[in-house]
């Protein structure tokens, strides 16, 4: 959780200085969702993600430094300068794409389940999506596909309360994300997304079931995005509601939270200030890392448009 | 060689790769139906299960979406879209999704995924029974888009298309189902982005995708009897599509017709026409003309389908005046010629 604050506050700083263009979606504050959805994982599962994914990317397992030189644009980039923020990927860990496109990952996570029922290589599937996508078309189908054919996918719903500058309840009749499992077939949890270890239990509960062939789960992380749509700024613009929202999820803070349970069940505080240390270095590191990078090459602009080799039958 | 129907060599090609690779896999609506797409897909859930042949819900995103999503875990999906009009439902997967994949992720990932796009149209279905939307996938780079016209290349090009590790749109018309051709037994491939010359000739090139091959060279039969020598080029590959075939052509005839049954603006033979005079302007003695269909949406009756729909006649006019026009530019060069050679002399 450390790792992704500090990574993500040296973003927002990058971004407010100008040496980083591509579009950036901070996760400050909604930490605990990938950390204790990841925790639960094997490395061999798959994860998804959309526009706000540096979390889910670290969480399970990406490499730092391959992320900070691609929000860099450099050719050492995890997406090799094609992706910025917003395309990652780190197959090695299971990380198949994360995309921008709102919802769109949430199909191409329940494929991923299939092909692994298919091959009975008892993976799971996580498709992390925000509460705006819950309205696209793309969740009620992808939950239909999965349940009816009881696939080994977990949809993960950090539900931050907005879509970019619109509250959940501009957006819709009823705060009732949850019961969209219940009218498709599955059971479905509302769980405090602030609470790394609430997360983490109702993960493990729902990778069981993925595992021993009982089908998806959906679970609906309550949490808040403390920054704006995109980029560092606290956003406070879009309504006094989200001021004073804000002021009390403040105090709420994830990395609060779990560090309080930690120190209560014995951990040693200069243990964790050593975390923290390590933490903010490791994100420096990857920022000096992504500057010494060259930048992706020109003439290499279409190389990728098609994947070159065909296969021998 | 022996001789199958169009619907029989799809079958086949689907049955030999079922057999042969578990990683390929059948997922769309209507496959567990007898009717559903023709008879392309009879009997498939029987022989090899319905956990590989599976009939979706009415969810043409989703459906699509997980099929990519399987091939990027290591699958080898067709996903079978019965009808061209209600795979629009799925342009997000198709055209943000597995286009951008290889490219977005600078090559470290890939669709090896195969969309099978059904046209079936006539018979007084109308405007969203009928739709041949080739060109708004061949606009997408990542997508490549075949168009098989006869049953030996509607075997090998979805066979290439499953192996190509691309996404592959492949485009049959149903008004091709019942043609017959030769079929070899075994599995092969047709290369993506190869044409096929069906008919060499000398006074003009044309060039025909999918169902407006056949057409093309029943027109050349007719023309053939008028004196007037037409090279039939098949296009089988929409994206990408055999420059170097239709510029060598349209050098040796210098007169062109593209007939693509789908609607002119912004069409496959817009795009044709476009580069043939961009690259080979010179080489043209008249106009290229675009046989295509009205831009319109098809109607019902009849009469109205009648009008609006392009055959082998559409060809053999536009041909005809073509060659007027090309023999009147000819006549007319040869004049001037003359003059100039007079003057000089």
């Amino acid at each position: 959780m450390l790792r992704i604050r500090y990574f993500e506050d040296r973003v927002g700083e990058l971004v407010e200085a100008g040496q980083v263009k591509t579009p950036c979606h901070l996760y400050i504050g909604q930490e605990a969702i990938a950390t204790g959805v990841c925790a639960a994982l094997e490395r061999e599962d798959y994860v998804w993600g959309a526009h706000r994914s540096h979390g889910h990317y670290l969480a399970k397992g990406g490499d730092m430094q391959a992320m900070m030189a691609e929000i860099h644009g450099k050719s050492t980039g995890c997406s090799r300068g094609r992706g910025g923020s917003m395309h990652l990927i780190a197959p090695e860990v299971g990380i198949l794409g994360t995309v921008p496109l709102v919802a769109a990952t949430i199909p191409l996570a329940v494929g991923a389940a299939l092909a692994s029922k298919m091959r009975a290589d008892h993976r799971v599937s996580v498709s992390f999506f925000g509460d705006g996508a819950t309205e696209e078309g793309h969740f009620h189908e992808s939950m239909n596909l999965a349940a009816l054919n009881q696939l080994p996918v977990i949809f993960v719903c950090e539900n931050n309360q907005y879509a970019s500058h619109m509250n959940l309840l501009e957006r819709r009749a009823k705060d009732n994300i949850c019961e969209s499992a219940r009218a498709h077939g599955m059971p479905g949890y509302r769980v405090d997304g602030n609470d790394a270890i609430a997360v983490f239990s109702a993960a493990c509960e729902a990778v069981e079931r993925a595992r021993a062939g009982q089908g998806p789960t959906l679970l609906e992380c309550r949490t808040f995005r403390w920054r704006g749509h995109v980029g560092p700024s606290w956003d406070l613009d879009v309504g006094v509601k989200r001021k004073d929202e804000l002021r009390q999820w403040l105090v709420c803070d994830p990395i609060t939270r779990i560090s309080s349970v930690l120190v209560q069940r014995g951990v040693l505080p200069e243990a964790l200030h050593q975390v923290e240390e390590d933490a903010r270095a490791e994100a420096e590191e990857a920022v000096e890392f992504a500057r010494l990078s060259p930048l992706a090459d020109p003439a290499e602009m279409r190389k990728y448009v098609f994947a070159s080799d065909a296969e021998v039958i | 060689m022996r001789t199958l129907k169009y619907s029989q060599a799809i079958r086949e090609a689907h049955v030999q790769l079922l057999g042969s690779d578990p990683r390929v896999f059948v997922m769309g609506q209507g496959l567990w139906s007898p009717w559903y797409v023709g008879t392309t897909m009879a009997d498939c859930d029987k022989e090899f299960g319905r956990d590989r042949i599976l009939d979706s819900p009415v969810s043409e995103n989703a459906t699509t979406g997980a099929a990519i999503g399987a091939a990027l875990a290591g699958m080898r999906p067709i996903v079978v879209h019965p009808r061209m009009d209600f795979m629009l439902l799925a342009v997000d997967p198709i055209v943000n999704q597995a286009a951008n994949w290889s490219h977005v992720f600078g090559g470290q990932a890939r669709v090896p995924l195969v969309i099978r796009a059904i046209i079936n149209r006539g018979g007084e279905q109308g405007a969203q029974h009928s739709q041949a939307l080739q060109a708004m996938f061949m606009h997408v780079p990542g997508l490549k888009v075949v168009m098989p016209s006869t049953p030996y290349d509607a075997k090998g090009l979805l066979i290439a298309a499953v192996y190509d590790g691309n996404p592959v749109m492949y485009i049959d018309d149903r008004w091709l189902y019942e043609d017959t051709g030769g079929v070899p037994a075994e599995m092969y491939r047709v290369p993506i982005g190869e044409a096929a010359v069906r008919r060499a000739g000398r006074d003009v090139t044309v060039v025909a995708t999918s169902v407006m091959a056949p057409r093309a060279l029943e027109a050349a039969a007719t023309l053939a009897r008028q004196g007037i020598d037409v090279e039939v080029i098949d296009l089988r590959s929409i994206k990408p599509w055999d420059k170097s075939c239709v510029l060598a052509s349209v050098r040796k005839t210098h007169a062109l017709i593209v007939a693509d049954a789908a609607w002119e603006t912004c069409g496959v033979a817009a795009e044709i026409v476009a580069t043939v005079a961009v690259e080979a302007f010179d080489a043209l003695q008249a106009p290229a003309v675009r046989v295509c269909l009205p831009d319109a949406p098809a109607a019902t009756s009849s009469v109205l389908e009648k009008e609006y729909y392009i055959g082998a006649a559409d060809i053999v006019l536009a041909a005809e005046k073509l060659i007027a026009r090309k023999e009147k530019t000819w006549l007319t060069r040869s004049l001037s010629l003359t003059r100039e050679n007079t003057i000089e002399a």
